[in-house]
């Protein structure tokens, strides 16, 4: 469905991304992790041409999307709904106008289903009875879901998440994880995950990409992430106390 | 697109080449600026569209009603001004009843667009390239083009259609007011009676100073938002980028609206 082909970006002198390869199935949920830093928001932002690679290829579906221009690129970007890693609504509008804009902006849809929709997309990332709030009102956790919300209104065939469960309580972000998987099991939708939280990364993801320093170290299910053998990812996992056996563990009070 | 990709130029490596970097920039900026006031004016074809009419009347609200004091204070002393200066100098030819068509004919041909202009440029002008530059930084307009929604017809149309709207609306009622400054300066302080001054006031002013100087603001109205748009799509860098991007939308706006006011004056009184 995505397909990335020797992908370098350059942002001055630094390489941002080295030689990236990878494809996207369809109906996955992909995961990308990595350290703060490492690419991720980059590489997410080039799947949907906010940025284009310096050198290499980018495609979605069949189609050339580092290079598409004018009503192609609109065409593709139809496909996509993506979560920006700060939200990214507009501060002007009601978390309603917010999430509504892409129905009213792209669709002929009535007033009332309109609103119907947006009720069914609030309550499905766990919002309600915030219709009328601005998004200055709303914390940060909040927001990520007005923000998902949106991503997810015009029921695209690929999302694009950055880091949708950062910020959130424990039991929201079982419940986004839930509404990812559930996405791919019932809409058979695409998705693209960027986290740091390698919980939901091992619950939702059919597979996990380690991103360091721009480059792709590892690319594998999650039961094998967790038995991977390169050193920086062990460090990474052993860092939120996962272990092989894929549960988390405290040496200091099993020792007791 | 109106986002850009974070640039990165190496240093230049002499004099002479940081010179050509400011003159190759700077028209790209330009083309750039040009290009959406391009894609603005296009979409203006939607200004009535049910979705668009409550957004331009809240600009035309937002330009019109909001900057409506400053602009009547600052045309009402410029009249007052215009009329005590030349009055005074007009009075050792025992002449002084003519400030009337003095006032006037400044207020309409200059003063008024220039005013207007200058004021429109450092209040609407500035907050459309904070507002515009925040939603860069915070990928709100990153996140329209995500969605395919065009930011310049979905934020810079209504602007720019409440300002080609309102300038020159603001501009004639500055040239008023200025008028009538004048005439309170001349009955108080230079004993010509305000039916005198009227009189003379409109007697020799030409239809053609009304005309050319509403021109001029309409242009001025489609400089400042051309300008003040494009300084806050082009923001990097943060909060930093968009204090730097109003400084530079300001300045840029004053130093077009002098030259392009010379322009038009030069046009069309030779
Ligand atoms: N607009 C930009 N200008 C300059 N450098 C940038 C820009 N955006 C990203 N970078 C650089 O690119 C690198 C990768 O950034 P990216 O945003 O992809 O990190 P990330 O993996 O998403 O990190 P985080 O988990 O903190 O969001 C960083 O080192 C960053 O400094
Ligand atoms: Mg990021």
């Amino acid at each position: 469905m995505i397909r990335f082909e020797h992908v370098i970006k350059y942002f001055g002198e630094r390489k941002v991304l080295d030689a990236v390869n990878f494809k996207v199935e369809r109906g996955e949920t992909f995961v990308i992790v990595g350290f703060s830093g490492a690419g991720k928001s980059v590489t997410l932002k080039h799947m949907i041409r906010l940025l284009t690679p310096d050198i290499g290829k980018i495609y979605v579906g069949d189609e050339l999307m580092s290079a598409a221009a004018g009503a192609d690129l609109v065409r593709l970007r139809e496909k996509f709904g993506m979560l920006f890693q700060g939200a990214a609504l507009l501060e002007w509008m009601s978390v309603f106008d917010n999430v509504a804009l892409p129905l009213r902006e792209k669709t002929n849809m009535s007033n009332a289903a309109i609103e119907r929709r947006v009720e069914e997309k609030l309550h499905q990332v766990n919002l309600e009875g915030v219709h009328d709030a601005m998004p200055s009102e709303l914390s940060g956790g909040m927001r990520k879901r007005v923000g998902l919300a949106r991503a997810i209104v015009m029921n695209p065939e690929i999302i694009l998440y950055d880091e949708p469960t950062s910020g959130l309580d424990p039991v929201t972000s079982r419940a986004i994880d839930q509404l990812i998987d559930r996405m791919r099991l019932e809409l058979k939708v695409t998705s693209v995950v960027v986290t740091h939280d390698l919980f939901s990364a091992l619950a939702i993801g059919t597979r996990i990409a380690m991103i360091y320093e721009g480059r792709i170290l590892e690319i594998s299910r999650p039961t094998d992430f967790i038995r991977s053998q390169n050193e920086i990812v062990k460090r990474f996992l052993d860092a939120q106390y996962i272990t092989k056996r894929g549960a988390w563990e405290r040496t200091d009070h099993e020792t007791q | 697109m109106i986002t850009h990709e974070p640039e990165f130029l190496p240093p230049p490596i002499n004099a002479r080449g940081r010179l050509g970097r400011i003159v190759l920039l700077n028209c790209r900026n330009a083309g750039r600026a040009l290009l959406i006031l391009w894609e603005a004016v296009l979409s203006l074809r939607f200004v009535l569209s049910k979705r668009s009419r409550p957004v331009v009347l809240q600009q035309l609200y937002v330009t019109g009603i909001k900057s409506l004091g400053v602009i009547s204070v600052v045309a009402m002393f410029t009249g007052m001004i215009l009329a005590l200066q030349m009055g005074l100098e007009l009075r050792k030819y025992g002449q002084e009843v003519n400030i009337g068509l003095a006032v006037m004919v400044s207020m309409l041909r200059e003063m008024g667009p220039f005013m207007t202009g200058l004021i429109l440029a450092a209040s609407v002008g500035s907050a459309m390239a904070a507002e515009l530059g925040t939603m860069t930084v915070s990928e709100e307009i990153a996140a329209l083009e995500v969605m395919s929604i065009s930011p310049v017809r979905f934020l810079v149309m209504p602007k720019l259609a409440a300002m080609m709207i309102m300038t020159p609306i603001l501009t004639f009622y500055a040239c008023m007011l200025g008028v009538v400054g004048g005439a309170i300066v001349g009955s108080t302080q230079l004993g010509v009676s305000v039916p005198a001054y009227i009189d003379n006031a409109t007697r020799w002013a030409e239809n053609k100073d009304l005309y050319v100087g509403l021109l001029k603001s309409f242009v001025f109205g489609i400089i400042i938002t051309t300008i003040c748009c494009y300084q806050g799509f082009a923001t990097t860098e943060g909060a930093v980028g968009v204090g730097r991007a109003t400084r530079r939308s300001v300045v840029v706006s004053f130093l077009s609206i002098l030259v392009v006011g010379y322009i038009i004056t030069r046009l069309f009184y030779q």
